[in-house]
């Protein structure tokens, strides 16, 4: 049985803020619930408000602003595996929200909760950190925007101020000459390690290269390494497999219930190499 | 200052069960799968691993998979809530139901509501998953006594009953 709580309904997120404001580290925004609840039924904190998001009208659209793909963060997994908007614009994050968790997890949990609670093993936020995405945080006193690379502190620890709420994720778009592919490795319902690849090439020259890891330490990061090996390289196997090895080198895995640390180094090695040669073979991207 | 039982937070709600509907008050934290066991006494759906990945107590909300052990009775309000009870009607069972029967893709029983609720809902989706999809998807779903082969044939009997049906 969980702890007494109480349930807000707030319609916006101006609200939203001033009650998290107001209730301080006894209130917890409520989203899909599919992190929140679990650790609430261990015990692992007690929090005598939840601040119902999904109260908010509009906090689930996904619509085109310009040259950037927004999503609202309170759109499920579920949804934005079939949204036909996301399936035509970034059909790669379509095909990674279908293989998160299993049909359960998915219809409950959200983009932005997903984001927001900060798990290591988290699919999306590898994706998108690679992809050059930014997160939109608002609040009573306003609205700041920034880079996924910078929401992500550490374990369950992000740039959200208690009071601030997630409102936006936005992913500009990009030119056909960008490339992109998301490989995981998962036995269970989080992946042990994941890769992300974005490439912009230039007549069959590497003119940039992306690459973030998750799953693989407490926060996902770019392997800013092996991204170096490939910038201005030909699309070919030898130097795929240099970068492959480098980001594996320079991995830097911490051992958890998903595998070990050396385990995890050549996991990423064997994906990043993967996700190299499937970013180039398939322009639509695809997932293993 | 301590609060006592009296000033707890209830929230009234209107449901569907199984066709049925239900108006009542709910506290905050009671979840679907308590409010369904305790409060309704449907028992189909289980409490096995606590955290969304057995599959064992999933119900279908608006005809959508959840885990009842990690939804707040709150997301029911104003749903359509499915159980394994709600299956069949008039004493008979659900097309999908018999193809377990006949082949025997039930063995203790404690997966089958889980199993049966989470392909339903499959089927209304895409009618025609091939193996691979199936196998997919029910990944989601686990049998501990590992009958996975013959809930597959099942399955695939069952669609090939409702294609002869339509044909």
């Amino acid at each position: 049985m969980l702890r007494e709580f109480q349930i807000h309904q707030p319609d916006t997120v101006e609200a939203a803020s001033t009650l998290l404001a107001e209730y301080g580290l006894e209130a917890a925004p409520y989203a899909g619930g599919t992190e929140l609840l679990l650790i609430m039924k261990e015990g692992l904190v007690q929090y005598r408000h939840l601040v119902d998001l999904k109260t908010i009208p509009g906090m689930n659209d996904l619509s085109l602003e310009g040259e950037a793909l927004v999503i609202g963060p309170l759109a499920t997994h579920r949804q934005l595996e079939r949204s036909a908007l996301l399936r035509q614009h970034l059909p790669v994050l379509a095909e990674l929200e279908a293989g998160i968790a299993n049909a359960r997890v998915r219809a409950a949990g959200t983009l932005g909760g997903n984001l927001c609670f900060a798990e290591p093993h988290s699919d999306p936020a590898t994706f998108l950190m690679a992809w050059g995405a930014s997160l939109v945080l608002g609040s009573a006193a306003g609205r700041r925007e920034l880079p996924v690379e910078d929401f992500f502190w550490d374990v369950l620890q992000t740039a959200r101020e208690p009071e601030e709420i997630l409102t936006a994720v936005r992913l500009p778009l990009r030119p056909t000459t960008v490339r992109c592919s998301y490989q995981r490795f998962r036995l269970h319902e989080r992946p042990t390690a994941t890769v992300a690849a974005v490439l912009e090439l230039q007549d069959g020259v590497i003119a940039s290269a992306r690459l973030a890891l998750g799953g693989v330490s407490p926060v996902p990061r770019r392997a800013s390494e092996a991204e170096a090996v490939l910038r201005d390289q030909p699309l070919d196997e030898e130097v795929f497999a240099a970068a492959a090895a480098e980001a594996g080198r320079a991995a830097d895995p911490v051992s958890d219930i998903y595998g070990s640390a050396e385990y995890k180094r050549h996991l990423v090695a064997v994906l990043t190499r993967r996700a190299l040669e499937a970013a180039v073979d398939h322009p639509a991207g695809e997932i293993v | 200052m301590l609060r006592g039982a009296d000033e707890r937070m209830r929230i009234p709600i209107r449901l569907s069960v199984n066709g049925q509907n239900v108006e009542t008050l709910i506290e905050p934290r009671e979840l679907l799968l308590d409010f369904l066991r305790d409060r309704l006494g449907l028992l189909g759906a289980k409490r096995s691993c606590d955290m969304q990945v057995c599959g064992t107590c999933t119900v279908l909300v608006g005809g959508v998979p959840v885990s009842a052990c990690c939804t707040l009775a709150y997301e029911a309000r104003d749903q359509e809530i499915t159980t394994v009870e709600g299956l069949g009607g008039d004493g008979k069972l659900h097309a999908l139901q018999r193809a377990f029967v006949a082949h025997a893709a039930v063995q203790c029983g404690f997966c089958t509501p889980g199993m049966l609720l989470s392909i339903v809902a499959l089927l209304e989706q895409n009618p025609h998953p091939d193996r691979e999809e199936l196998r997919r998807y029910l990944s989601g779903n686990l049998c501990r006594c590992t009958g996975y082969w013959n809930i597959l044939e099942a399955v695939e009997a069952a669609m090939r009953e409702s294609e002869a049906e339509a044909g």
